[in-house]
């Protein structure tokens, strides 16, 4: 019946919904951590996809070379990515400071360049296959679709540590900090803050957040050199959309979006790359400050 | 006056170059050279980094190949058809991106030129993943057969010669000057009067037209236009060829793409070819950490401390 009123089955529609919200998932997750990043440091990480992507890697390392499993991933991944973050901000962007945010991410460019091109060097551009834990195979009939119990299970650990972040920055002390940080830095040092170190923890949070989503991605797709490489540019998108103001801003918007995109792919499946940059042209004509943007 | 000497010494040697060298590498250069002067009018006489000009490269390169082969148009006209299409396409990305500012305006640009790149992955006239093929060289004005690689060299060296001149005169224009103080300033501009976003709307469609005439001129050169030429790894290498050879110096970007298209062309046949991206990147940290005015703009500093 609803087949004949929708003129294709129910199942496509909320198979493509769940896809929706998955993508949705992801692109929440890595704006969340876009967003954290650029509360302060002021620069837009374009290594952010070369770090989901090392993040799916080392999933697929510690599985192949320790015999980690997945849960023990989940928790290994983000930490070893947060650390790679934490160097390359002390290191790198650091010595960048006083200058021009945006070769912040003329330099952040060049990372992903280098992380991507190594690891297309040492691993080839196809993936790698990575299982989905065994407690998450199969699946449940909900009568209307068939939802794979991972699947599920990605859009509820990522919307936790969504909650997660909102309630570090919102409810507790150091969160307290970093949002006085990205208020007024130099008055937090002179409240005897380090801000530095505040500074260096943000950036290793807000990859390791994006490591986190590689590691729930690596069972859904494949494990590949590349997978972070136009996702990114996607999820800057939606950055430009939802603005980088507001935490649940960017876990809205990212949500949004993956639903919108679900949505165009079984109505008008030639748009669906495309409609979220389509989003963005409406929303920059509409409110140029970004849905949840403070002021331009 | 010295200047102008070294103008002069400089396109002697162009004149000359294609008896030393081998053409079809010195057409790529000059192709590059066009397109990141284009680019270094915006970012470094404009202040704001596009990361989306790749759409206009690309998209020029289809657009001249499509009219060449499959409407027949003579091969100047497919060019300046492309580098127009191009500049109708920066109009409406330009006027979109600017409504934000800074970091903003590199993500809007990436973002869009994504979209533009997926149109053409998916559109039929661009061929998809073949790319349009076979695009032929056909003549100049109806004389000069451009078949031979010596008479198309100096065609591009004439299109060269003329964006170089063109980017040149709008630098020292009222209109550069205007441009350069929203660069340094853009309350200060306002203050003044002046209609800010136009200005840049402006230096933007003329950049994205000038991108568009190399992304053509390129597709005839090579007979060839890919989905490479609209990629956004395209529109991080004109960024580099200007940040490597110095952003906001006339003849930074053309040194810049200089190096960067021999350093490719080198690396293509050695056992670094698969290292192409890890090298440009490694460049591009370096530049941004130690090197950020460029080959011309240390080069122009030394000078300035010596004499």
């Amino acid at each position: 019946m609803l087949t004949d009123l929708l003129g294709f089955p129910p199942q496509v529609l909320f198979g493509q919904l769940l896809l929706g919200l998955i993508n949705g998932a992801f692109y929440a997750i890595l704006s969340l951590g876009l967003a954290v990043i650029f509360g302060l440091l002021n620069i837009v990480n374009f290594a952010h996809g070369a770090l989901y992507m090392l993040g799916a890697f080392a999933a697929w390392g510690l599985a192949t070379f320790f015999g980690i499993n997945y849960w023990g991933a989940l928790i290994l991944a983000p930490i070893l990515v947060g650390a790679v973050g934490i160097v390359i901000e002390r290191f790198l962007l650091r010595r960048l400071a006083g200058v021009d945010h945006l070769y912040g991410l003329l330099l952040t460019f060049g990372l992903a360049l280098i992380i991507e091109g190594s690891f297309v060097k040492l691993f080839g551009a196809s993936g790698q296959p990575y299982p989905t834990p065994a407690a998450l195979r199969g699946g449940v009939n909900l009568g209307f679709m068939f939802l794979p119990w991972y699947r599920a299970w990605v859009v509820v650990a990522a919307l936790v540590m969504c909650v997660f972040t909102w309630w570090l920055f919102e409810r507790t002390k150091i969160g307290a900090y970093l949002r006085a940080g990205t208020e007024n830095p130099k008055l937090l040092q002179a409240f005897g803050v380090n801000v530095p170190l505040l500074t260096t923890l943000a950036y290793g949070y807000g990859v390791a957040l994006a490591g986190f989503a590689g590691v729930l991605a690596a069972p859904i797709t494949q494990v590949s050199p590349l997978m972070g490489s136009n996702l990114i540019i996607t999820v800057f998108a939606v950055v430009v959309i939802g603005g980088m103001g507001s935490i649940m801003g960017a876990v809205v918007t990212g949500l949004a979006m993956g639903v919108i995109e679900g949505f165009t792919r079984v109505f008008y499946p030639e748009a669906s790359a495309t409609v979220i940059f389509l989003v963005m042209a409406i929303v920059l004509v509409l409110r140029p400050a970004g849905l949840f943007g403070r002021t331009a | 006056m010295n200047a102008k000497v070294g103008y002069a010494l400089a396109l002697l040697l162009l004149l000359a170059a294609p008896f030393a060298v081998y053409p079809v590498f010195l057409m790529k250069f000059l192709c590059f050279a066009i397109f990141a002067c284009a680019f270094n009018l915006i970012l470094g006489f404009g202040g704001l980094l596009s990361f989306g000009h790749a759409a206009f490269f690309g998209g020029a390169a289809y657009i001249t190949g499509h009219a060449i082969k499959v409407w027949g148009l003579p091969t100047e006209l497919g060019i300046l058809f492309g580098a127009l299409c191009a500049g109708a396409l920066g109009v409406v990305t330009g006027s979109l991106a600017i409504r934000r500012q800074g970091i903003y305006f590199a993500m809007i640009t990436l973002a869009l030129a994504q979209m533009c790149y997926f149109v053409f992955v998916s559109a039929r006239f661009t061929g998809g993943e073949n790319g349009l093929q076979g695009v032929p060289r056909g003549t100049l004005l109806g004389v000069v057969d451009l078949q031979s690689n010596l008479a198309m060299y100096y065609f591009v060296l004439g299109i060269f010669v003329l964006a170089f001149v063109v980017i040149a005169r709008t630098v020292h224009s009222p209109f550069g000057q205007v441009l350069r103080a929203i660069r340094d300033n853009e309350a200060r501009a306002v203050s003044l009067g002046y209609d800010v976003d136009r200005y840049k709307l402006q230096a933007f469609v003329l950049s994205a037209t000038l991108a568009g005439l190399a992304g053509g001129t390129k597709t005839v050169v090579f007979q060839l236009a890919s989905l490479t030429d609209a990629h956004w790894h395209m529109s991080g290498e004109v960024v580099l060829m200007t940040l490597l050879g110095g952003v906001g110096t006339l003849v930074g970007p053309v040194v810049g793409a200089g190096v960067i298209i021999t350093l490719q062309n080198y690396l293509a046949s050695g056992v670094l070819s698969a290292w192409v991206p890890v090298v440009l990147g490694v460049i591009f940290v370096v530049c941004v950490l130690a090197f950020r005015r460029g080959i011309v703009g240390e080069l122009r500093a030394f000078i300035q401390r010596s004499f």
